[in-house]
């Protein structure tokens, strides 16, 4: 074609970046790589290899090593070896090495883009301008906690050797998001990267050479999922941290439930994307563009479910189809393409076969007609419309360039159907009108929240969801705490559980060997007193054994009406904080007022000294948390774009709280008071040693104008009834603090929704002391933090 | 002559009708350009409607991501790149607006606007029979007549900037008079400059008032509109000023005289463009777009292609509805052109100037 043609036709024509240096690198390692074990490449132990593949054209790059049992074995050894040098850097010095890593990835950031977009098949522009400067900025910014960890994070040290596992759509971002962090806390690391797109993690170990990171401190072991199985699985690991489908999240959490592993979770997502009708449209549009088409739709927080205000439905569908008209699908390399190769054959069917099930179920699929290139795994830009909550593409994540578009009448139903989903990731809200956007943003239930944005991501900015998109944050200060673990409580000594099996059920009419006790407790279920379904009691016997008094006898039909009365009250997030601390004040006070009594009768279980303490401390402890209601506030991040991004703390939801069996009264309140002041709702097992502890507490709610449903108590079999507790998808996080085996029961048996578990990992806490047993520790696990980016200008 | 109390410029459909209709008069049947594969039509403006100026919607933030994203999305490489430079030359309203510019120097102008490229580059390129010549030669009043001598046979178009160039602020008749003489004088296309204040103090009936009497003042000339965009500051406002414009019949919108602290940006450039997109998708009628002051890269002439290519698609591409207003941009692009025919770097004595 000439000039003249090309004058006449103003096609954009090729425009490819040139593969030649990364082509250079892998001939270099003659097209196969190793293992990064100890700061050497080194062969699998097995000898097996598999092909990478270039998705685009559908030619293997390499051969990289299939990682067994032993080859994680010997990378977690490598790790745990360099742990204690690593440790013993100061702060400065691993600022430094974070800095040199940073550095280098700039210097190198072509050839990372390159190699990038060869072996995912995402766009260059994407890979270039997107993904590696992200991951500089994330090693700049850690670099910088790593300096200052010690003086930010008092009485926190790291969890030592980290398990990573990350997904194919960012390889290098997520490599990043994971390392970065856990280096600036002092952590050492053995990561995998996916089985799809391994290659720029080993060329990170390169980097690491070229920085000449202490051998041992990186370790890349590349595999498939039984690699990550593992590592996830050996026992000289200290914390998992994962990005992926939660699918396999929950898989890890059921995995580690036998373990002390530390873990974070960023799973999948079906994030909604907004647009009222006050929006810029154009814009709006132009964000769904970076919203679901960025990288294929391959992207955990993509905003794959359009809800639009009817009066703006139609005329934003035109504009939709309009702007897909002019999206260019190519190769990846291409530097004027704006959607790249699907990264596997697997994913690409299972678009298509999500795609032709919406279109069965009534959708209505409008893909533009663009040129697509004649090999490689390509998938065109896809709108369905005539989508209902009900139907599969508006409910599974696709993860694919589809957009599935629903309608919303108001403010109340756009929340509604956002929030109708198993995922909180991340949600878009385009208005123009700031009240608008910002009342929507506080409800939605989404760990990321953009307002006329999408898709920004930076180092000082957490991420990461609600609900079953995972739980833990990366990035941010907010991020750094899940590579850190109070120090104490590392060291914190085995709790001792004697077992305490509850006799046989009584009737309740039975006489007793003593005389009669003049009250009858009850458990308390939305603000009122309630005789346990069951109709059955049990015996709580002071220290010397003699019988105190029944308790109630709670089962599953408690719990399940505990937990409801629970949600019902979550308008308990909303009070003000101030509000919430009158009332832990008021019941400070009303709890002092019955010091007297309460403690003469928690003496015949724990002993006068201990029953004494443990109203004195309690006291003190409600007051700390009254004090905490309106002081635990979020932060404003900086990154590095105008706009002010809040990161707000907000309540997790309906808490699950099993008690300590030998501190009925201060163990309690030590777990109840910071879910309360944060603004969550609570189901509360009580000591299985002393439930009668209730009746008193409930007696303090009442009168202290607690909200009915906030707090309720439910006693009876701890085990049984954490299982409930643990296996309800309507409760958002278990506590549990009594001990090995439930804690281990908590974490497996919550893997249903995902709940975030807090537990004692069957360490014995100190309840008597205010460092262990009070403050921001448990105002961590009481709330989750919401980034809402609000960018601004006029 | 006291155009102000003319009855027909308070409402001023109608004679803008019958100015569409001189439009029909001068061959101008074919579609102008198509959006959508809907046909449009050239401007012939309607009644004010005050409801699309309202319901206007510019979010900055946005838009500058938008801006700023375009240009890394789209590139043009080699061959491909040389076509687009020619198309931008094609494209450019070559401009000298100098308190010191003579007769000679504008024929100077018009001499380079008819042949913008070197003749031994224009034959390594193949580009012969394209016959490459910008668009206009764009003058003050003064020099329509030069110009227009100067250009005979060329084809190429004489604009006058006028209406109290650059700041718009001389009374009303005077500024409609000097449209007129410039029109009468030859001028096919007639630069005015907008009231400003109208915009800030939201008059937008008063704005539209004072464009369509622009427009009547025309007659078959083409008009382009400056809103003068550093001014207005905001990018709503860009918005507004650009519908109300082209309700009351802008053949252009413009962004800028080139005298403004601040020219053609391309966040401004994606307003006007999708101002301009809405308003065809409303009344079926096509307005062109001239980014001015500032552009001085062959790089930028690209970028600005990309936009319009992107944004209002490609019937867009052409002097009819897109013309770049610069200086110096020329230059630049001729060396960009002698780096692709011979391989090597270029300098600016190389090229004759204008």
């Amino acid at each position: 074609m000439s000039v003249t043609e090309k004058f006449l036709s103003m096609e954009y024509g090729p425009a490819p970046e040139d593969p030649r240096e990364v082509l250079v690198w892998l001939d270099r390692h003659a097209r196969k790589l190793g293992h990064f074990i100890g700061g050497a490449f080194r062969p699998p132990a097995e000898g097996v290899y598999f092909d990478t593949v270039d998705p685009s054209t559908g030619e293997p790059l390499a051969v990289v090593a299939q990682g067994s049992a032993a080859d994680i074995d010997a990378a977690v050894k490598a790790a745990r070896g360099a742990l204690a040098e690593w440790q013993s850097l100061t702060p400065h010095a691993r600022a430094r090495y974070l800095y040199a890593l940073a550095r280098q990835v700039q210097k190198h950031s072509r050839w990372l883009a390159v190699l990038e977009t060869m072996d995912n098949g995402k766009p260059i522009r994407e890979s270039r301008d997107l993904d590696i400067p992200l991951v500089a900025r994330h090693f700049y910014h850690h670099a910088g906690w790593a300096q200052l960890v010690p003086q930010e994070f008092p009485g926190y040290v790291s969890c030592g050797v980290v398990g990573q596992i990350i997904p194919w759509n960012f390889p290098l971002l997520m490599l990043a998001w994971k390392i970065a962090p856990a280096l600036a806390t002092g952590n050492t690391v053995v990561l995998k990267p996916a089985e799809f797109t391994p290659l720029t993690a080993l060329a990170f170990a390169e980097i690491c050479q070229e920085v000449e990171l202490p051998a041992g401190v990186v370790n890349i072991v590349t595999g498939d999922g039984s690699t990550g199985e593992a590592l996830v699985k050996h026992p000289d690991v200290d914390k998992i941290a994962f990005t992926g489908s939660t699918e396999v999240g929950r898989a890890i959490r059921k995995a580690t439930a036998q373990s002390h592993k530390k873990i974070s979770l960023e799973l999948g997502g079906k994030s909604p994307f907004i647009i009222f009708e006050d929006a810029d449209l154009d814009s709006a549009v132009e964000g769904l563009v970076d919203g679901i088409w960025l990288n294929q739709g391959q992207v955990c927080c993509a905003g794959s479910r359009l809800l639009m205000q009817e009066s703006v439905a139609e005329t934003l569908i035109g504009k939709v189809r309009e702007r897909m008209s002019t999206l260019r699908v190519g190769p990846p390399l291409d530097k004027a393409i704006d959607i790249g190769a699907i990264v596997a054959r697997v994913q690409l069917e299972r678009i298509q076969r999500l795609v032709d099930q919406g279109v069965a179920e009534g959708a209505i699929c409008w893909q533009p007609s663009l040129t697509m290139p004649s090999r490689g795994l390509f998938f065109p830009p896809t709108l369905l419309s005539n989508v209902h909550p009900t139907s599969t593409v508006a409910q599974q994540e696709i993860f694919g360039p589809v957009l599935a578009a629903m309608t919303f009448r108001t403010p109340r139903e756009a929340v509604e159907l956002a929030n109708n989903t198993v995922y909180g990731l991340a949600a878009s809200v385009w208005s123009e009108s700031i009240n608008v956007a910002l009342h929507v943003a506080a409800q939605l239930k989404a760990g990321v929240v953009w307002v006329n944005s999408t898709n920004l991501f930076d180092a000082a900015c957490g991420f990461g969801g609600y609900k079953e998109s995972g739980y833990g944050r990366e990035g941010g200060r907010e991020g750094l705490f899940e590579y850190l673990e109070p120090e104490w409580f590392k060291r914190a000594p085995r709790l001792e559980t004697k077992p305490k099996a509850i006799d046989q059920p009584r009737d309740q009419d039975i006489e007793s060997a003593v005389p009669p006790i003049d009250r009858t407790v009850k458990l308390y279920i939305g603000g009122k007193q309630a005789r346990p379904d069951s109709g059955y009691s049990f015996e709580v016997r002071a220290a010397d054994g003699r019988l105190l008094g029944e308790a109630p006898l709670g089962n599953r039909k408690d719990i399940r009406n505990a937990v409801e009365a629970a949600r019902k009250a979550d308008s308990w997030a909303r009070t003000t904080a101030h509000s919430r601390a009158q009332i832990l004040y008021y019941m400070a006070e009303n709890l002092s007022q019955r010091a007297g009594e309460i403690t003469g009768r928690l003496a015949a279980v724990v002993g006068k000294e201990q029953a004494h303490a443990e109203v004195r401390l309690g006291i003190e402890r409600v007051f700390s948390y009254a004090a905490w209601a309106d002081k635990y506030d979020g932060a404003v991040h900086n990154p590095p774009f105008r706009n002010i991004a809040l990161a707000m703390r907000e309540p997790v939801g309906t808490v699950g709280i099993v008690c300590p069996a030998d501190m009925p009264l201060l163990g309690l309140l030590s777990l109840v008071m910071p879910a309360l002041t944060m603004g969550n709702t609570v189901v509360a097992i009580p000591s299985e040693t002393y439930p009668l502890i209730i009746g008193d507490l409930y007696q303090v709610f009442e009168t202290s104008d607690l909200p009915g449903g906030v707090v309720n108590m439910v006693s009876g079999r701890c085990d049984e009834l954490l299982k409930v507790l643990a296996e309800h998808n309507d409760v958002d996080a278990i506590w549990s603090f009594v001990g090995e085996a439930s804690s281990v029961a908590a974490k497996s048996l919550s893997v249903g929704n995902l709940k975030q578990v807090f537990s004692d990992e069957g360490r014995a806490i100190d309840w008597f002391s205010i460092e262990q047993g009070e403050g921001r520790w448990f105002l961590h696990h009481a709330t989750q933090v919401k980034n809402i980016w609000v960018p601004y200008g006029e | 002559m006291a155009v102000t109390k003319d009855p027909r410029l308070g409402s001023s459909a109608a004679n803008l009708i019958a100015g569409a209709a001189d439009l029909r008069l001068s061959g101008d049947k074919e579609a102008l350009a198509t959006l959508a594969e809907r046909e449009l039509q050239p401007n012939r403006g309607i009644p004010l409607n005050l409801d699309w100026v309202e319901n206007i919607r510019v979010n900055t933030s946005a838009v500058e991501r938008r801006a700023q994203t375009l240009v890394t999305r789209r590139t043009v490489k080699k061959d491909w790149q040389v076509a687009w430079l020619l198309r931008a030359i094609t494209c450019m309203d070559l401009t000298t607006l100098s308190g010191d510019d003579t007769d000679e120097r504008v024929r100077r102008l018009c001499a380079k606007g008819r042949q913008p490229i070197r003749q031994d580059l224009v034959k390594l390129l193949g580009s012969e029979s394209l016959n490459i010549r910008v668009a206009a030669i764009c003058v003050y009043h003064s020099f329509v007549e030069t110009a227009l001598r100067a250009l005979e046979g060329s084809g190429i178009k004489v604009a006058a900037v006028s209406t109290g160039f650059p700041a718009g602020l001389s009374p009303l008749d005077e500024r409609v008079t000097e449209i007129r003489r410039s029109v009468e004088a030859g001028a096919h296309e007639i630069d005015v400059v907008i009231t400003r204040a109208h915009v800030f103090g939201g008059r937008w009936q008063a704005l539209f008032d004072e464009i369509a009497t622009f427009k009547a003042a025309c007659g078959n000339a083409h008009m382009k509109v400056i809103l003068g965009t550093g001014d207005l500051l905001t990018l709503r406002n860009v918005a507004r000023a650009s519908m109300v414009a082209m309700m009351a019949g802008a053949d252009f919108i413009k962004t800028s005289t080139g005298k403004e602290a601040v020219n053609a940006t391309l966040p401004v450039g994606l307003v006007m463009t999708r101002a301009i997109r809405e308003y065809a998708q409303q009344t079926g009628m096509a307005v062109g777009f001239k980014p001015a002051g500032g552009i001085r890269t062959a790089k930028q002439s690209i970028e600005w292609l990309a936009l319009m290519k992107e944004e209002l698609g490609a019937s867009w591409l052409n002097a009819r509805l897109f013309r770049l207003g610069a200086s110096s941009m020329l230059a630049d692009i001729e060396r960009q052109l002698e780096f692709h025919a011979t391989g090597r770097y270029s300098a600016d004595y190389r090229h004759p100037i204008a």
